[in-house]
C-alpha cells in the first residue's frame, strides 16, 4: 500500500499518540420547529489500530458526529468545538483542502451499499477513480491498482468482475468495493457507518472479516457505528454509548458489556434478544422514546425514560464521570455507584415480569388443529433478458416447501434474503391456486376457493409487514386505519365503534391515539397499529413480515413481547419470516430453515437452534454475532464462502453444497453422493420434531 | 437482437401507415378544395371544375385513395398539391429548413435547460434557483406567437442600438446577398439567431424544470456522498457523479421533446418566415390541400419513432442496467 505522502502532511503517528481527537462536538440543523441539537458536548480519541464501536439508537446522534468528523455535513449544520485528526484542526478547513485528506487519510465505509456506489459507472472505474484522486498515476496504472485492491478485499475473478456495474453485484459484494475504495489510500483511520446493518448475517461476517484485513494491512484505526451491540461485542475494542445526542457510557468492551453502569446501557443489553439463549426470557423494552432534540428535557436526557430516576436527575445534565475506580470507564449517571454496588442486572432495574412460564424441556406435544399446511409448494419467476425481453429462464424462488403450523404455534422461517422466504409468503397471502403443490388454510384447499370463500378466508389470515410507516395511509387516523379492515368485512358501525378503543388497548396504545396520524407516532406506536389492524378481524394466522426489522433495539423488545403475549393470550398462530435469528429464536415455537427455494432443516426451535444438524443452519447460527464479547472471542465462526448461487440455475445435487463446509470435507466419494443426488427431508429418528436435509448431517457446537 | 429490430420497424412502419391514413381521411372527408374555384368570379365553366374533380380523383373512395397516394410515397412520389406542383420536390427543401431549426434549437434547449435545472437544485432555495423558476414559469405560460413577436422586438432594438442589423427577423437567407461563403455562413447565422431562440427559449424553461427535480433527487443520494468520502470536492462530485446520473431519466424528455417540435414550430417559423414543415401544415390547409397534410403527418409520425428509437438508444447509452440485460433484472 503505498501513496504519495504530501509534505503538507503531518506524520505518522508515534505510537500512543491518537489519530484522531474529538472534543466538545457540537452539531445543530436547522429546523422548523427550531435548532435540532444532534450532537452536544462529544468527546472521544481513536488510536492507530484500534476498534471503536459507537452505539447508540437512531436519532442518537452517532452517524451525524462522523459526518461532521469527514465534513460531509449539509450547508445547514453549524458545528463547534474541536476535531483534531493527527494533531491538525480539522473544523474550519475549507472544502478543497479536506477534500485532500478525505478518501486519503481518513476514509468511510456507508451502511446502504445497495446505493452507496453511482449506478452508472462501473466497480473498476469507481475503484480507479478514488485510486486516482489522491494519487498523480495513470489510467491504466490506476486500473490495475483498482483490480488489486478488488482482489485484496475478496472479490473473485477481479480483473474481470472490475468491469461489471454495481445493478450486477450483490449487497456484500458492494461493500467489498466500498470497503477497496475505503482502503485505497493506507488510510490512517476509517469511519464505518452501520457497515453491515444491511446484509444477511453470513455476508456481515464475511464483511467484517474484510474490515480486520484493512485494519491489519492499514494499521487504521477504526470508528464502527451500529446499533447492534453484537457486531460491537465481537469487533470492537472500546466502546462509546451515544443517547440523545451525547457520550452516556465509554469503556473496554469488556467493561461495556460486563458491568454497565448507565441504566441506559443495561437496557438496551436487557432488550436484546440472544440466539445462544435457549430459556425464554422477556425482553426489556425501554418505555417511551428518544426525546427531541429540540426541546430537552432538564437535566439528564435519559431521566423521563429511566427506571431508576430520582428528581435530582433533573437539576442538570450529568458529566462522563469515572466509575468503578476509574480505568478508564465512564458512565453519565449520578446513581452509577448505586447500580455498581447492587450489581443489578436489567430485568430487575426495569421492574419485567416474566410473560410466561419457562416452558418444560424436552419435545413438546404440538395442538392437534392444523391451521396452515403447505406442501411441495412452488413459484417459479420467468426471466427476461435486456431490452429484448426474450425469455431467458425461470428464477426458482420456490421450490417444493412443504411445511405445517398448528393452532398457537410460532413458526419461524429463516434464510439469507433471496432464498424464497418472501416469495413463500406471498404465494400462501394471495389465496390463488400455487403452480404446483397445495396450500390449505385452516383445512381448506386454496384451489376450491371461489371468491366469497377467499374473502371469508382472508379474515382469518392477517398480515403485518416490516415498516410500519409504509404499510399506513398517511391520511388516515389511527382509529379508521384499525376500524378499515372491519368496515369491508361489513362489520356493523356500532360494534366496529366499540371494537377499536377495545384493539388499542389490546396492543398498548390508549384510545387518545385514535385521532392521530402515523406521522405523529413513533416507529414502535406505529407497528403496534398495523398489529391492532391485524388482529381487527380476529384472525386464527398472523403472516408477520420481518415485523420488528425496522425498529430500534429498545422499541424492538416491546413489540416483541406484545407479540409473544398477543399469542398466548389470543391463541393466534404465527409465520414469522425475519432475517435476525435473535428475533426469530426468541419467537418461534417451530423453525424452519429455507435455502434457495427448499427448506433444508425443520424443527422445534429449540432442537434446531440448539443441535443444528444441516451444514447451513451451523453456518448462519455460527454467523449470528452474541451481544457478549468473551463468547464472541471465543467462537469459532464458519464463515460461508461466496454469495447464493442463482436460483434461476441451482446446483445440482444438493443445493448447498458449493458453499458447504462439510461437503469440502468429504471424501470425493462422498462428494459425488452431493453432487448427484438432491437430499431428502429426513426425520432425525429418535422422534424428535426434526427433519434434515443434508446426506451427511452431524451435529457440531456453534453457538 | 436482430429479430427483435426488425419486429420494431415493422412496428414503426405499421404505425405510420396508421397515422397518416387518420391523417389523410380525416383531410379528405372535411376538405373541398374545389371550393375556392366555385368562389372565383367570374365562375369558372363547370368543364374545367369537372376536369380539376377528375384529376384529384374525389370521386373515388378514400380508402382507394390512399392506397394510391401512399403506393407512390413507397416510390417516392408524395402527389401534387392542389395548385398541381409536385411535393416531392418542395418536400426536401422544407425538411431541410425545419431539422436545421429543431437540431440547433434543441441542442441550444437541452444544454441550457440542464445547466438552468442543474443550478437551480444546487442553490435550491437561493437567489439564482427563485431566478430560474421564475424565468421557466413565465415562459412556460407564455404562448409562442407571444415570444416571438418579443424576440422581435427585441432584436429590432438590438439593431436600433448597434445602428447595424446584427439579427434578421424574416426568412433564412438574404436573397440578394452577394460575396463568398464567409459572408454567406455569417448572414444564415443572423437570421438563424431569433427563430433558435423562439425554440430554444421554451425548452429550456421546460427542461429545466424536470432537471431541477432529477437533480435534487440524486444530490441527496448515498453514492454522492460517496464520491465525496473518496476525496473529490463538491464540484467534482455533482459534475461525475451526480449530474451524469440525473442526465438519465431526461434521456426520453429530450427525445421524445424532438419529435414533438414540428407541432410546437408552427407558430415560430410563420413569424419568422420559414418556410418549413410546420409553416407548410398550415398553408396545406389554407389550401385544402390533403396530400400536404398527410405528407406533414407522415413527417411527424416517423420524427416521433425516430425519437422513440432514439430515447431507447440513449437510454441504453447512458444507464447500464438497460444496456447489459441482467438476469436479475426487474424491468
Amino acid at each position: 500500500m503505498t501513496s504519495a505522502h504530501s509534505p503538507l502532511d503531518p506524520p505518522k503517528a508515534a505510537p500512543g499518540e491518537p489519530v484522531l481527537e474529538v472534543s466538545d462536538l457540537e452539531v445543530s440543523f436547522p429546523s422548523e420547529a427550531g435548532r435540532v441539537r444532534a450532537v452536544r458536548g462529544l468527546g472521544y480519541r481513536v488510536d492507530p489500530g484500534e476498534v471503536l464501536g459507537i452505539v447508540g439508537e437512531s436519532g442518537s446522534g452517532k452517524s451525524v458526529s462522523s459526518l461532521a468528523v469527514m465534513g460531509l455535513l449539509g450547508a445547514g449544520a453549524r458545528v463547534s468545538g474541536s476535531i483534531r485528526f493527527r494533531g491538525r484542526e480539522l473544523l474550519g478547513l475549507s472544502d478543497g483542502e479536506l477534500s485532500r485528506i478525505r478518501g486519503r487519510r481518513i476514509a468511510m465505509v456507508f451502511q446502504d451499499p445497495l446505493s452507496a456506489l453511482t449506478p452508472v459507472y462501473s466497480v473498476g472505474d469507481q475503484v480507479a477513480e478514488a485510486v486516482r484522486t489522491h494519487a498523480g498515476v495513470s489510467r491504466r496504472e490506476a486500473a490495475r491498482r483498482a483490480v488489486e485492491l478488488l482482489d485484496l478485499v475478496g472479490i473473485p475473478n477481479a480483473a474481470e468482475r472490475a468491469g461489471a456495474f454495481p445493478h450486477e453485484f450483490s449487497g456484500g459484494m458492494r461493500q467489498r468495493v466500498v470497503i477497496a475504495m475505503a482502503i485505497a489510500h493506507d488510510p490512517d483511520l476509517i469511519i464505518a457507518d452501520e457497515p453491515t446493518t444491511a446484509l444477511d448475517v453470513t455476508v456481515q461476517a464475511q464483511v467484517l472479516d474484510v474490515l480486520r484485513t484493512a485494519r491489519e494491512v492499514t494499521g487504521a484505526g477504526i470508528v464502527l457505528i451500529t446499533h447492534d451491540l453484537g457486531v460491537v461485542a465481537g469487533v470492537a475494542d472500546r466502546v462509546l454509548v451515544m443517547y440523545a445526542g451525547r457520550a452516556v457510557e465509554t469503556g473496554t468492551v469488556d467493561q461495556i458489556f460486563a458491568r454497565p453502569r448507565m441504566p441506559y446501557t443495561l437496557g438496551l443489553l436487557g432488550a436484546l434478544p440472544r440466539v445462544d439463549e435457549a430459556e425464554k426470557r422477556p425482553l426489556v423494552p425501554i418505555d417511551g422514546q428518544p426525546p427531541s432534540l429540540v426541546q430537552l428535557p432538564p437535566g439528564c436526557s435519559f431521566a423521563p425514560r429511566c427506571p431508576v430516576s430520582v428528581p435530582q436527575c433533573t437539576l442538570g445534565e450529568p458529566a462522563l464521570a469515572p466509575v468503578d475506580g476509574g480505568t478508564g470507564h465512564r458512565a453519565a449517571c449520578i446513581r452509577s455507584d448505586e447500580i455498581a454496588r447492587s450489581e443489578a442486572v436489567p430485568a430487575e432495574i426495569y421492574h419485567v415480569e416474566p410473560v410466561r412460564p419457562a416452558r418444560e424441556p424436552g419435545p413438546v406435544q404440538r395442538a392437534s388443529r392444523v391451521v396452515l399446511q403447505v406442501r411441495d409448494l412452488v413459484k417459479h419467476y420467468p426471466v427476461s433478458k435486456g431490452l429484448l425481453r426474450r425469455r431467458a429462464g425461470l428464477i426458482r424462488a420456490v421450490d417444493g416447501v412443504t411445511f405445517d403450523i398448528r393452532q398457537g404455534e410460532a413458526f419461524g422461517l429463516v434464510g439469507e434474503s433471496g432464498c424464497g422466504k418472501t416469495s413463500t409468503l406471498m404465494e400462501i397471502l394471495g389465496l390463488r391456486a400455487p403452480a404446483a403443490g397445495t396450500v390449505r388454510i385452516l383445512g381448506r384447499d386454496v384451489v376450491e376457493l371461489d371468491r366469497r370463500a377467499r374473502r371469508a378466508v382472508r379474515r382469518d389470515l392477517q398480515v403485518v409487514f416490516q415498516d410500519p410507516m409504509a404499510s399506513l395511509d398517511p391520511r388516515m387516523p389511527v382509529g379508521a386505519a384499525v376500524a378499515e379492515p372491519m368496515e369491508v368485512h361489513g362489520y356493523p358501525r356500532e360494534r366496529i365503534r366499540r371494537r377499536v378503543p377495545e384493539l388499542l388497548r389490546l396492543v398498548g396504545l390508549g384510545f387518545e391515539h385514535a385521532d392521530r396520524y402515523p406521522v405523529e407516532l413513533s416507529g414502535g406506536q406505529r407497528q403496534r397499529v398495523c398489529i391492532a389492524r391485524a388482529l381487527a378481524l380476529e384472525p386464527k394466522l398472523v403472516v408477520l413480515d420481518e415485523p420488528v426489522s425496522a425498529l430500534d433495539v429498545s422499541i424492538q423488545a416491546g413489540v416483541i413481547n406484545l407479540l409473544d403475549e398477543l399469542k398466548d393470550r389470543l391463541g393466534l398462530s404465527y409465520l414469522f419470516v425475519a432475517h435476525d435469528l435473535s428475533v426469530v429464536r426468541h419467537v418461534a415455537d417451530r423453525v424452519a430453515v429455507m435455502y434457495l427455494g427448499r427448506i433444508v432443516e425443520v424443527g422445534e426451535a429449540e432442537t434446531v437452534f440448539g443441535a443444528a444438524l444441516h451444514p447451513y443452519t451451523q453456518a448462519l447460527l455460527s454467523a449470528v454475532p452474541v451481544p457478549d464479547p468473551v463468547t464472541e472471542r471465543a467462537r469459532e465462526r464458519i464463515v460461508l464462502t461466496g454469495d447464493l448461487p442463482s436460483p434461476a440455475d441451482p446446483p445440482s445435487g444438493c443445493r448447498f453444497r458449493t458453499r458447504c463446509f462439510l461437503h469440502a470435507a468429504l471424501s470425493a466419494e462422498d462428494r459425488a453422493v452431493c453432487a448427484t443426488v438432491d437430499p431428502p427431508r429426513k426425520p432425525r429418528g429418535d422422534g424428535a420434531d426434526h427433519e434434515v436435509a443434508c446426506h451427511f448431517a452431524r451435529p457440531r457446537k456453534v453457538l | 437482437m436482430g429479430g427483435f429490430l426488425i419486429r420494431r420497424l415493422a412496428n414503426y412502419v405499421l404505425l405510420c401507415l396508421v397515422a397518416t391514413f387518420l391523417a389523410y381521411a380525416l383531410a379528405s372527408l372535411t376538405f373541398d378544395p374545389l371550393a375556392r374555384l366555385a368562389e372565383r368570379n367570374p365562375p369558372p365553366p363547370a368543364a374545367v371544375v369537372e376536369s380539376m374533380r377528375q384529376e384529384l380523383r374525389l370521386d373515388e373512395p378514400v380508402p382507394q385513395r390512399f392506397a394510391s397516394w401512399f403506393g407512390g410515397v413507397v416510390r417516392g412520389d408524395f402527389g401534387r398539391t392542389v395548385t398541381g406542383q409536385t411535393i416531392s420536390d418542395e418536400l426536401g427543401r422544407r425538411i431541410g429548413v425545419s431539422l436545421r431549426l429543431f437540431l440547433l434549437g434543441t441542442v441550444v434547449g437541452v444544454a441550457a435547460g440542464v445547466l438552468v435545472g442543474m443550478v437551480g437544485a444546487v442553490r435550491q432555495h437561493r437567489p439564482a434557483d427563485y431566478l430560474g423558476t421564475l424565468f421557466a414559469f413565465v415562459l412556460l405560460s407564455m404562448p409562442t406567437f407571444l415570444v416571438g413577436t418579443l424576440l422581435k422586438f427585441g432584436g429590432l432594438q438590438l439593431n436600433l442600438a448597434a445602428g447595424t442589423t446584427l439579427v434578421y427577423f424574416t426568412g433564412e437567407y438574404d436573397p440578394g446577398l452577394r460575396g463568398g461563403w464567409g459572408s454567406a455562413l455569417v448572414d444564415r447565422l443572423q437570421h438563424l439567431v431569433l427563430p433558435t431562440l423562439t425554440i430554444a427559449l421554451h425548452q429550456i424553461a421546460y427542461y429545466s424544470r424536470y432537471q431541477r427535480s432529477a437533480m435534487l433527487d440524486v444530490l441527496g443520494s448515498e453514492f454522492l456522498r460517496t464520491a465525496r468520502a473518496k476525496g473529490l470536492t463538491r464540484r467534482q462530485a455533482l459534475l461525475r457523479h451526480g449530474l451524469r446520473t440525473a442526465l438519465v431519466p431526461m434521456a426520453t424528455l429530450f427525445a421524445f421533446g424532438f419529435g414533438l417540435l414540428v407541432t410546437g414550430s408552427v407558430f415560430t417559423e410563420r413569424i419568422f418566415g420559414w418556410y418549413g414543415m410546420g409553416d407548410w401544415l398550415v398553408y396545406g390547409i389554407e389550401q385544402q390541400d390533403t396530400n400536404i397534410v398527410a405528407t406533414v403527418t407522415l413527417f411527424v409520425a416517423v420524427m416521433v419513432l425516430v425519437s422513440g428509437w432514439l430515447a431507447d438508444v440513449l437510454y441504453a447509452v447512458l444507464d447500464p442496467r438497460v444496456r447489459i440485460g441482467s438476469l436479475g433484472g426487474h424491468r
